[in-house]
């Protein structure tokens, strides 16, 4: 209703552009300049120039020339007959990614509520919980995994190898890797919980306490407050888990390592990139469907009545 | 009679509910194990690969071997550390990994800075579009524009082994993860009060002025988280060093980080120089080393430790105020 009269307000009196108006455009583009020219160059040439080497033929001789391909999806074809791995590493980046981000997700919420309470040592704590986000990454990952310092000792691998055995192949190994890094994976929950301890400290006191004088139990608050308010947030965190869980990985080494393989090259590796960064997109489009607010309209008209009583 | 027995064991009941559980105000018994007890699980297992890597790192050999010692090494030794700091050729590589990284975050935490506020100040013509644009730059994978970005830096006498390629990617904005310290800086920059800005213009106060003498001041929160985490990017980075410098040089720039996935064989090369069968090499790499490798991993991120350590405090207080929630 507003927007569509503000729409015909600016049809009605289309709008002056004043000296005033001038200098803030010439101001936020001069703040913007840098990042401006930088996206210009390193992300929206380098996204053209990397369409242009998957859909050509590239040649390294005293520069790089492009030639014309037979067909358009060449460098394509040629990547799923020459990678026949490529199909199983999509498989397990897709199975990963679903065993992955419901666990990090969650626990980072379950880490969050947990040091938001009232609790001796918070600082103490939270120091702990913010490590990972110091030291998880690279190489020393995979250090600590290839010494076993990755999975929980408590939990037995004879008796997990025995329960797993009755899945198929390709449920059981993403859960065994699943176990075997267990750590790992819950290393990488520390922005996540960053995220929602500082969103829960948003969410009015006032809210709760006047859902417990309704007479609404701990759980009921979890589901009926905590979750809808924190939604925003978790649409958040799982859009970050996917983008940061994508940045290295099996498909990644690939397109770093086939840039200077005999017979494959730039064209190949662009049009690996590619097909990634397809995958990665619709991953996100999945997540936002799942996660995006729905008529979420009822929920806030009820807490703001909530607040006004109280 | 009856009625009163039911009475008293309701309020029994509740005294015991309160005891366990506890009331708004106060946390009972069982509520308060169940906390801590999930917290210190959960620290546990979050400190469980560094203490590991600690255990491991202080042991001698003869306790690798020994199956009883699987925690607490009999004797401390730091013969491991000696080794390491040769093969790591530590010193060396801690200045110019400092180098390589500070730089590079002081560079990015200002540009991100202005960026980010000239969002979140100003209304511009397409700003929604660069927006988009930010957005996108953030969430498409790197791996899409790296080789372009870096065949452009080859053309442009750049990549020559110096900073230079790390320089002019993060004063252009689009340094490691650039595009999210822009969304941090956008969201808190948009949450200072508008009139404080208007009230410094109608004051006098020009464009640098407003920025530097309110802006920075207001944002010194984001400021500390972003150098914090640009810093630790930077540092734990591989594959754009391994990109702009061409991986390991002897005496070229170079960070721990690539020093320490390459520790394995250089340590087998020092150590066993007459083999070179691979075979032996990686039996070696499997039996011996663990306890060396383990305090080579340990020395690369001492720094970063103990610069957590210097910051975590204001760093874990400044996380209260500032807006990464993006709403």
């Amino acid at each position: 209703m507003n927007k569509r009269k503000k729409k015909a307000d600016a049809k009605k009196y289309p709008r002056r552009i004043t000296k005033r108006m001038l200098r803030e455009w010439a101001q936020g583009y001069f703040s913007i300049l840098p990042w401006l020219i930088g996206i210009g160059i390193f992300f929206v040439y380098s996204m053209i120039r990397s369409l242009q080497f998957a859909f050509n033929t590239v040649i390294l001789s005293g520069g790089v020339q492009l030639e014309p391909l037979n067909y358009t999806f060449e460098n394509f074809a040629n990547v799923f007959a020459k990678e026949t791995s490529l199909p199983i590493l999509i498989g397990e980046y897709l199975t990963n990614m679903v065993l992955r981000l419901p666990i990090i997700v969650s626990f980072a919420l379950i880490i969050a509520m947990l040091l938001n309470s009232r609790i001796r040592f918070r600082l103490g704590f939270r120091m702990i919980f913010f490590l990972p986000v110091i030291i998880a990454t690279g190489p020393v990952m995979a250090k600590l995994t290839g010494q076993g310092a990755g999975s929980i000792p408590l939990i037995s691998q004879e008796t997990l190898a025995t329960f797993l055995s009755i899945f198929p192949d390709y449920i059981a190994n993403p859960v065994r890797d699943l176990f075997s890094s267990l750590i790992m994976i819950l290393w990488n929950s520390g922005i996540q919980i960053l995220v929602f301890l500082s969103g829960l400290q948003k969410v009015p006191f006032t809210l709760y306490e006047a859902a417990k004088i309704d007479g609404a139990n701990g759980w009921e608050t979890f589901w009926k407050i905590t979750i809808p308010t924190m939604k925003p947030m978790i649409l958040l965190n799982a859009v970050y888990t996917v983008v940061t869980q994508s940045a290295s990985g099996s498909i990644v080494d690939l397109i770093s390592s086939t840039v200077t393989e005999v017979g494959k090259g730039y064209s190949h590796s662009a049009a690996i990139a590619w097909i990634y960064a397809l995958l990665i997109s619709l991953v996100l489009l999945v997540v936002f469907l799942l996660f995006r607010e729905r008529s979420d309209k009822n929920v806030k008209y009820e807490t703001k009545r909530v607040v006004k009583r109280g | 009679m009856g009625k009163k027995t039911g009475l008293e064991k309701e309020v029994l009941r509740l005294r015991w509910k309160r005891r366990l559980i506890g009331t708004t105000k106060h946390w009972g018994l069982a509520s308060k194990i169940a906390v801590y007890g999930l917290l210190i699980l959960f620290s546990f297992v979050y400190l469980y690969p560094l203490l590991h890597m600690l255990a491991q790192s202080l042991m001698s050999t003869a306790d690798l071997m020994d199956t009883s010692a699987n925690w607490i090494p009999t004797d401390v030794s730091g013969e491991n550390y000696e080794k390491a700091i040769i093969v790591m050729d530590y010193w060396m590589s801690l200045l110019r990994n400092i180098y390589l990284a500070v730089v590079p975050t002081l560079c990015q935490t200002f540009i991100c800075s202005i960026v980010g506020y000239g969002f979140a100040r100003y209304n511009f013509p397409l700003k929604k579009f660069f927006m988009g644009l930010l957005l996108l730059s953030y969430l498409l994978p790197v791996q899409a524009v790296s080789m372009p970005n870096f065949l452009l830096l080859q053309n442009l006498n750049l990549t020559d082994g110096t900073i230079k390629p790390f320089l002019v990617t993060s004063l252009l904005g689009q340094g490691v993860n650039s595009a999210l310290c822009i969304l941090i800086f956008y969201n808190f920059h948009k949450q200072t009060p508008r009139v404080l800005l208007d009230a410094a213009q109608i004051d006098g106060a020009g464009y640098f002025r407003s920025y530097f003498r309110i802006a920075v001041p207001m944002s010194t929160a984001a400021i500390l988280v972003v150098v914090l985490f640009t810093f630790v990017w930077y540092w734990n980075d591989t594959n754009l060093v391994n990109l702009y410098l061409g991986g390991y040089h002897k005496d070229g720039l170079t960070t721990l980080m690539i020093r320490l996935s390459g520790f394995e064989v250089k340590y087998a090369a020092m150590e066993f120089p007459s083999i070179t069968e691979s075979g032996l090499l990686s039996r070696q790499k499997t039996t011996m080393n663990d306890a060396i490798v383990m305090a080579g991993t340990m020395l690369s991120i001492l720094p970063l430790l103990i610069f957590y350590g210097v910051l975590q405090r204001y760093f874990v207080e400044s996380v209260d105020h500032i807006g990464i929630t993006g709403e």
